[in-house]
């Protein structure tokens, strides 16, 4: 039977920092991680910003670790190869109440500890964001976007050359507590794996893995977010993220624009509490809510630049009815120890992903002596990003390679070589949405019409897969039923 | 470096004509970028006939004409460098050389390769509209494409998309698909349509749609999109006015595929890296009445510039555009393209009570405008014929299937005989179109040829 020190249960942005901070240490790590690939949930969809932190109620676990994620984030993205963008972020005031807000944040961001909050108006306004029709806003210097699935795979892929196991399609379905103080972690695939720490990050299943362990009861409630998706208009209309000055009651940000790394801009979240942890369908309704919402914030959006939408579930501990947020939940549990339970880890999540792994480290540090690896590999190089280069790099490169002079999705540039090495990606995730997330094809606004038969080409030819067994996620979405004949 | 006279980006048939009628102009050097690595474009995939009636007076499949189209402009003396991807045109410098002109930057395994040109023709063809462009509530489960991408699919690589089918769309190629996925064994449930009539040809309603009896439902739309890992169903309903579901219509019809064929989209991302003017709200690119754009010295054509219903009138005004940029560069006058006039080809539900023929895409209900539809309407009174397009298996070739054709029509009860006998039927390369296939008996006692309609040669590059 599997032995470890410490299993993780899910990876996420937060499973997978944890993952690669215990990876400094002599441990033995194993994640287990029900979906085909990191970041399959709640990590992997929101609207990918670094938050400042002035959101959020001072002396909350929230505020505290999102300023300490967001200064650390630029330097960790650095380390990692993940893009990262410090653009700033305005939130748009229209009328006096709005303005009002915008004092209270400015003063709730500098008890927090964020820097450079101010108002703009006029022509300063005007500069940072040149379409809006805002009265006045709040400009928050350190605010800043990056690649959610960059980072999560960067940081996944570091803890696995530090010695970390990551097992992808291993739900856990039935976890005992046993006489001799170790956990026994069974999985659906019919494996046990045994370790004496148990850190569950399972996000919108953290409430019943506690329980599974023996744990307290936490109940987490779904809360859905929808979004848009616009072709990469950015760079002309979109210079930063931009909000709305923040409305009593509603469990979120508000409706608000983000443009990406690659240039696109994303409209989004509605907030909409449901039932099903599973259902990242849209809605008529919701949609059109979102697109009126957004017109408002900057005129210039309109519904011809829409290539695709998307949802994303809040794991919240706030009931519906009570809006707002409640603390994340980040502790050894009380019942059960050796059980660290990471609980309502919704935004600021991400930003905050690194110091609630440090404070993990801490928690475990009482009980278990860490020891430092002399041979800690800090740094991740990512994969080449062919369009991010200079002619003069990629004419070397091609010529090193002739596979980045095949361009193989043409909305987003990506070459052959791209797609092979998001092929041969060291997690081993093997599916349509894997090479998505790592090359960044199909994403554009042909939506794959023009690149996934090249792709499929590819794994039936040169990796052997039936077409029948190329999957876009989880098994059960196979995309096609075999040959024809 | 490579220099040019007239420099023509894509090699479908827009592409292809361009090449030959800046040839046919006298200009010098012509050069076709082609960023597949065989030219032809989407004629390729497209393995129906109904090509060619109007500009070689012949009844030709898409990889025929395809392969007629290489043929004439190699003949005339273009030049077709396929595998180049063309990310970028530029203004070129004074050093460049002694006249103004373009400097296009295209990319292969080659390497990044500037090509200096006097004059350009944009071919760069369409996209699809997509399910994200057009925004369909529900999930986002494997099994929804577009028209497209599954013929590409289901003709060239041999991989079947699934099941049981609904398109939405109407228009040629959702009903072409519609036959192509029956005749190779799928189910298709239904055909849905925003509009009150059919979008496509007359033809096209009667052949694919009503020969396979497969329910149309035409002013209604995909409400909603259902299954979590795979489609497993979708919800339709009827459209009010103003395009918006009827609460109280929804029917929910079960399926694995939904084949999205929603209208196509000039594709001109390479025209923009030299702001060339696009209409806003159609994405294609404005033109005078030399077909030349906002950058004079660049024509455009065919699809990139208006989306066009056959490719014969791609053709055309492809001619037109490469004759006036050899015109261009050679310091000539440019002339005045005209649209040809009585492109009369009947849309929507064929006429009720009589025959449509369906031999040419014009889609005569009678009078019939040529003997062939008088004939055709004979026949199908008695023994109705249908031309047969499909596919084999090939070894030995990169494409995994090749396109055949019945040499001549065959019954229409004969149909699935033959796809059955066909399937069966496996051949390895060299294969020329023309090629005998198979040789079957029909029901009549007939002989029934099967020949190739593509080539295992890939289209040629010389002459």
């Amino acid at each position: 039977m599997k032995t470890a020190d410490v299993i993780i249960i899910g990876a996420g942005g937060v499973g997978c920092a944890i993952a690669r901070e215990l990876s400094r240490y002599r441990l033995d790590i194993t994640v287990l991680e029900k979906g085909c690939d990191v970041a399959g949930g709640t990590s992997g969809r929101n609207s990918a910003v670094v938050h400042a932190g002035f959101n959020n109620r001072p002396g909350s676990l929230m505020a505290g670790l999102c300023v300490e994620g967001n200064k650390g984030f630029e330097a960790l993205c650095a380390q990692l190869d993940v893009p990262y963008k410090k653009t700033g972020k305005l939130i748009a005031a229209f009328d006096d109440e709005d303005i009002a807000s915008l004092h209270h944040l400015i003063i709730q961001g500098e008890t927090n500890g964020c820097s450079g909050l101010r108002i703009v108006r006029g022509e300063e306004l005007r500069s940072l964001v040149p379409g809006t029709d805002a009265i006045a806003g709040m400009y928050s210097p350190e605010t800043a976007i990056f690649d959610p699935f960059t980072y999560c795979i960067a940081l996944a892929e570091n803890a696995l050359s530090n010695g970390v196991r990551f097992r992808l399609q291993r739900e856990v379905i039935k976890i005992d507590a046993e006489q001799d103080g170790m956990f026994c972690v069974r999985t659906a695939a019919g494996e046990t794996f045994r370790s004496r720490y148990l850190i569950n990050c399972a996000g919108l299943y953290a409430g019943s893995i506690s329980e599974m362990a023996g744990g307290e009861s936490y109940r987490i409630y779904p809360c859905r977010g929808e979004y848009f998706i616009l072709d990469k208009i950015a760079p002309e209309i979109l210079p930063m993220p931009v909000y709305p000055a923040p409305k009593k009651g509603i469990g979120g940000l508000g409706v608000h624009l983000t443009p990406t790394m690659a240039g696109n801009i994303i409209i989004g979240p509605s907030a909409e509490y449901i039932d099903d942890r599973e259902d990242y369908s849209c809605s008529r309704e919701v949609m059109d809510k979102l697109l009126g919402e957004a017109e408002t914030l900057l005129p210039a959006i309109d519904r011809k630049y829409i290539i695709g939408n998307y949802a994303g579930i809040r794991p919240k501990l706030a009931p519906p009815g009570e809006g707002g947020y409640r603390d994340f939940v980040i502790k050894e549990d009380e019942r059960q120890p050796h059980l660290i339970n990471l609980i309502g880890i919704e935004s600021p999540g991400l930003t905050a992903s690194y110091p609630i792994a440090r404070r993990v480290r801490d928690i475990l540090s009482q009980s278990l002596e860490l020891a430092e690896k002399q041979d800690f590999i800090p740094d991740r190089k990512g994969p080449v990003r062919f369009r991010d280069l200079s002619e003069a790099e990629q004419k070397a490169l091609i010529q090193k390679d002739p596979e980045y002079g095949r361009i193989i999705c043409r909305c987003q540039k990506v070459t052959k070589r791209e797609i092979r090495n998001a092929i041969e990606n060291p997690l081993g995730a093997r599916s349509i949405s894997a090479i998505k997330y790592r090359a960044w094809a199909t994403t554009g606004r042909c939506n794959g019409g023009y690149c996934l038969s090249r792709i499929v080409d590819m794994l039936v030819d040169e990796y052997g897969m039936n077409p029948a067994e190329i999957t876009y996620r989880d098994p059960g979405s196979e995309m096609f039923t075999g040959n024809v004949k | 470096m490579k220099k040019c006279d007239v420099l023509i980006i894509g090699a479908g048939p827009g592409g292809l004509a361009a090449a030959e009628g800046a040839k046919k102009y006298g200009a010098g050097r012509v050069i076709v970028l082609e960023r597949d690595s065989r030219p032809g474009g989407i004629l390729n995939q497209c393995i129906h006939d109904g090509f060619g009636l109007v500009r070689y007076n012949s009844q030709l499949t898409g990889p025929e004409y395809a392969i007629r189209a290489v043929r004439e402009a190699l003949t005339e003396g273009a030049e077709i460098l396929t595998s180049r991807h063309v990310i970028s045109i530029a203004k070129a410098k004074a050093e460049d050389a002694a006249d103004p002109g373009f400097m296009a930057t295209c990319i292969s395994e080659e390497g990044l390769e500037e090509i200096y040109a006097k004059a350009i023709v944009m071919a760069t063809g369409c996209r699809e509209r997509t399910r994200g462009a057009i925004s369909i509530p529900g999930s986002r489960p494997a099994g929804v494409f577009t028209a497209g991408v599954v013929q590409n699919f289901v003709n060239l690589r041999n991989i079947m998309p699934g099941n049981k089918v609904v398109i939405l769309g109407s228009g040629d190629v959702g009903m072409i698909m519609a036959r192509r996925l029956s005749l190779e064994g799928a189910q298709v449930k239904a055909v849905i349509e925003i509009m009150p009539q059919p979008a496509g040809l007359a033809r096209n309603v009667s052949q694919c749609i009503y020969d396979y009896g497969i329910p149309l439902y035409c002013g209604h739309t995909v409400s909603k999109i259902n299954g979590s890992k795979r489609l497993t169903s979708v919800e339709v309903s009827e459209l009010d006015g103003k395009m918006r579901p009827v609460p109280g219509t929804e029917q929910v019809i079960e399926c694995d595929t939904l084949v999205i064929s929603a209208g196509l989209i000039p594709e001109n991302e390479v025209a923009k890296t030299i702001d060339i003017a696009l209409d806003e709200k159609t994405n294609g690119v404005i033109t005078d009445s030399f077909l030349q754009t906002s950058v004079p010295g660049i024509f455009s054509c065919g699809n990139s510039r208006k989306i066009l219903d056959l490719a014969d009138f791609v053709s055309e005004q492809g001619e037109a555009a490469g004759s006036n940029a050899a015109a261009f560069a050679l310091g000539r006058e440019l002339s005045v393209w005209q649209e040809t006039p009585g492109s009369s080809m009947e849309k929507g539900y064929p006429q009720e009570g009589v025959v449509t023929c369906i031999f040419c895409p014009k889609g005569c209900s009678g009078p019939y405008q040529c003997s062939r539809g008088e004939e055709f309407a004979r026949r199908e009174k008695t023994d109705p014929v249908r031309f047969l397009t499909t596919t084999v298996r090939v070894s030995g070739y990169e494409a995994k299937l090749l396109a055949v054709r019945s040499q001549r029509p065959v019954l229409k009860r004969d149909m699935k005989m033959i796809i059955g006998a066909l399937a069966e039927v496996s051949v390895d390369a060299p294969v020329n179109c023309g090629d005998e296939i198979a040789r079957l008996t029909a029901s009549d006692g007939e002989e029934i040829r099967i020949i190739a309609s593509g080539s295992t040669e890939g289209l040629p590059l010389k002459v």
